[in-house]
């Protein structure tokens, strides 16, 4: 037996909870997965039948379009029957427990569940609590982990830049607040990416960053340096404005990507960011929709990665 | 026990279907042995459509059993099926459970004029109404025998016989 809550007894992936602690073989199989339904996505009919007859509920407890949006698509094009809950806006608005809502959903006869949670651990406690046929995604759980969106990010470099082995990744923006840069942090490092930069003001880092085997910069014409992939983070106005910095406008100019930054990296760097983007605060529109950016390819590759993961887990 | 040398199998097949070839025939193989034949074949009857090439773990009926293959790789059609005649092409044709699904598959890229099947070796064994159109050679083989068609650092086609893993 082992003791990581994701494994099966046989160490196969059981749960999707966060991309800490996962062997690179694991990683490697969702990606080259992936590849295959890449090809599917781009058909006349984009569907499936891998997981016809399945019942798979979107358990969104934060609101979230687009992760949401791309889940419920990759689980419609292998068939499955999808719901969607939002549960903000029912039944735990009147009392019931999270344990509760998804035992009433499992005697329902559900056989997946993609869990966005604002409290960190919420897909564990899940994961933890459901009959061993069920699957639990983690689609996001406070600050903790995002592992779907590392996994496309990591899909979307390897095919822009072929391997992981030689590269220089920055992650800029709000480390604090993100549960994707933790996830893409430990992604990079078990993919053997050699060198992973955070760049970020003192007051959006958390404490003691560099034990997860990143180097730390403050300033963008130091950290961009050779740097060949940018993982661009979204500003969580909505958390920290005032608390942790002065004004968007000020972040802009420090932080902010524009093409004079962008400069400072690799002729044939790529930009990626996970969107929601503000224009104007940590991306400017020049870079964002440039030649350098593929955040829109992100967004269909993360139907490919969503569909992989979830015919992995079907089958273990 | 004997088996026929693959590579004089593969250029009978490819004299069995050279009456049949079209403007309008391309040839698709299933990964792995039948692509490898596919792209032989492809040279031999000099076609001018590009090949197609499927994995079928999407569309097998054992994911529920056994979960999918652990290397998938992507499926490739790169021309318009509809109105196409197809060949498709495999190297063993046993319960005739590849077809199905690669046929299955077929049908979500276009509506094909329509389907033939080749397959260099008929070890019979059938679990669907399933015939192959062209045949290289015909083996009668106990259940618990694998055959597999194999290639060489050189691009040589050969048969090999092993047997089968008990489940469990």
């Amino acid at each position: 037996m082992n003791n990581n809550p994701q494994l099966n007894k046989n160490g196969e992936l059981q749960h999707l909870l966060t991309t800490e602690g996962l062997p690179a073989s694991i990683l490697l199989n969702i990606l080259d997965t992936a590849e295959s339904f890449v090809g599917v996505t781009a058909r006349d009919i984009k569907k499936v039948p891998l997981l016809r007859g399945k019942s798979i509920f979107n358990l969104f407890f934060e609101p979230s379009t687009r992760t949401r949006t791309t889940f419920e698509i990759a689980a419609k094009r292998l068939s499955a029957d999808v719901v969607n809950l939002n549960i903000a806006a029912s039944s735990q608005s009147k009392g019931e427990t999270l344990l509760d809502t998804v035992n009433n959903l499992s005697a329902m006869h559900a056989d997946m569940f993609v869990v966005r949670h604002s409290q960190s651990g919420a897909a564990h406690l899940i994961a933890r609590h459901v009959r061993p046929e069920i699957h639990v995604i983690n689609a996001g759980d406070g600050r903790h982990a995002h592992p779907t969106q590392a996994l496309l990010d990591m899909f979307t470099i390897r095919r822009y830049k072929r391997n992981f082995r030689n590269l220089r990744v920055a992650i800029v923006g709000d480390i604090l607040h993100s549960r994707v840069a933790r996830s893409q942090i430990h992604a990079l490092t078990t993919l053997g990416v050699p060198e992973v930069r955070i760049i970020a003001p003192k007051t959006l880092l958390p404490a003691k960053v560099e034990r997860l085997g990143v180097h730390v910069y403050h300033d963008m014409a130091q950290g961009l340096k050779d740097v060949d992939v940018l993982l661009m983070l979204r500003l969580q106005n909505e958390r920290m404005l005032g608390a942790c910095l002065p004004s968007s406008e000020e972040y802009f100019k420090h932080y902010g990507l524009t093409q004079e930054k962008l400069a400072l990296a690799k002729q044939d760097s790529i930009v990626l960011h996970p969107g929601p983007m503000n224009r104007g605060i940590e991306i400017d529109s020049a870079v964002a929709d440039g030649k350098q950016s593929v955040i829109l390819p992100q967004v269909t590759f993360g139907i490919a990665v969503r569909m992989a993961v979830m015919t992995i887990l079907a089958g273990n | 026990m004997h088996l026929p040398d693959a590579e004089q199998l593969l250029a009978d097949l490819a004299e069995k279907i050279r009456p049949d070839v079209t403007k309008n025939t391309v040839l698709v193989g299933i990964y792995t042995g039948g692509v490898w034949l596919a792209e032989r074949l492809h040279q031999i009857l000099e076609l001018t459509l590009p090949l197609g090439a499927l994995d079928v773990s999407f569309y097998r009926d054992d994911f529920g059993q056994i979960g999918l293959h652990p290397q998938v790789k992507p499926s490739n059609i790169p021309f318009e099926v509809e109105g196409r005649h197809i060949i498709l092409i495999d190297d063993v044709l046993y319960t005739g459970r590849t077809i199905r699904a690669a046929t299955n598959e077929l049908f979500d890229y276009g509506r094909p004029a329509s389907i033939r099947l080749a397959a260099l070796v008929d070890r019979g064994g059938r679990e669907l109404p399933i015939a192959a159109n062209y045949v290289g050679a015909t083996i009668v083989l106990l259940e618990d025998k694998m055959l597999a068609l194999e290639q060489s650092n050189n691009g040589k086609l050969s048969l090999s016989l092993y047997d089968k893993i008990p489940p469990g």
